[in-house]
């Protein structure tokens, strides 16, 4: 990293064209938020019982599975957005920061496969005995 | 440098004044993040306990029905309204929209109250459901 001219000196340190973007799909996975996690509470309020048999039988439906991946891309999408911001803000050594966002992808992209890789099974295996 | 020190030198880090606006905005920051972190978690290791078997779906709805469970539960959906409520509340203002005094106050306060009546509904419903 140069020490003379202006330019030099923030050459490295990440584009300036990503900002809108990043805004932009945040509020995208937002609204996803909003209706597939309020959908995903009045489901669970009304189905008749949240055991074992009741969650996988209804999980199992095409119609039930596939909103749950999306939500499941959606908040961890969202996350991945947002936690960024936290971190930038508050971890300043550039050693730790790359760090932090190594981990922060390693959470997200880990936890919605997780997340979808259940959802997945249940559907196509239905309940195990 | 000619710089006159008769001026004010606002805003400035060290003067400030706790507000309803300040508040919600550092709410949002923190039932964003506590719902990225607990909130994600316990729903992955809900959907992996119910893709595992019934004994890991059985240990999860024990932890799940302990009393630190609800505690936990009743917690993160108060965080979900009430990030849901600022969040709305960000597109208002992302809009250009509600930045006059009186109304930001207002609705600032708003958020707060409508998800703590969203919270207490709900949990009124499936308590009184389970009675
Ligand atoms: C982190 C996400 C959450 C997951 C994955 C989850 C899932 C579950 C499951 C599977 C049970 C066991 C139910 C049983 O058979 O007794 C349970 C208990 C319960 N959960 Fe959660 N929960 C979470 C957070 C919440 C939230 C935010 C609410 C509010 C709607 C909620 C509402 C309930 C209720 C009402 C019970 C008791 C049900 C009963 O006694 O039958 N949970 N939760
Ligand atoms: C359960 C799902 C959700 C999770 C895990 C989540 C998580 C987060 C996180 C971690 C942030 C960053 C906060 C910060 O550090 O500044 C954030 C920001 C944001 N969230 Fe959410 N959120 C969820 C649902 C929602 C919903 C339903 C809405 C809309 C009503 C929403 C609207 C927003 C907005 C607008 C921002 C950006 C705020 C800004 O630009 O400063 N979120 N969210």
């Amino acid at each position: 990293m140069g020490t003379g001219t202006g330019i030099g000196r923030v050459r490295g340190l990440g584009s300036a064209k990503h900002g809108a973007q990043h805004w932009l799909v945040q509020r995208y996975t937002a609204v996803g938020n909003l209706l597939l996690v309020l959908w995903l509470l009045f489901s669970l309020l009304t189905l008749p019982g949240l055991d074992y048999e009741s969650v996988t039988g209804w999980i199992a439906n095409p119609l039930v599975a596939v909103p749950m991946m999306l939500m499941i891309v959606s908040i961890f999408w969202h996350l991945r957005l947002g936690m960024q911001v936290m971190l930038e803000d508050y971890v300043h050594d550039k050693g730790l920061s790359f760090f932090s966002m190594l981990l922060l992808n390693f959470y997200a992209f880990g936890g919605a496969a997780a997340g979808v890789f259940a959802i997945a099974k249940i559907a196509f295996l239905g309940a195990a005995e | 440098m000619a710089q006159s020190n008769s001026r004010p030198l606002s805003p400035h880090l060290t003067i400030w004044k706790w507000g309803p606006a300040m508040a919600v905005s550092i709410m949002h920051r923190v039932t964003g993040n506590g719902l990225a972190t607990a909130g994600a978690l316990g729903l992955v290791w809900w959907l992996m306990a119910a893709a595992t078997g019934p004994d890991a779906y059985a240990y999860f709805v024990r932890c799940a029905t302990s009393p630190i469970g609800y505690l936990v539960m009743i917690g993160l959906s108060w965080f979900f309204f009430q990030h849901l409520c600022s969040g709305l509340r960000h597109f208002v203002l992302d809009m250009g929209a509600g930045y006059e005094l009186r109304n930001n106050k207002s609705w600032s306060i708003a958020t707060f109250i409508l998800s703590l009546l969203l919270t207490g509904f709900m949990w009124l419903y499936i308590f009184g459901k389970a009675l």
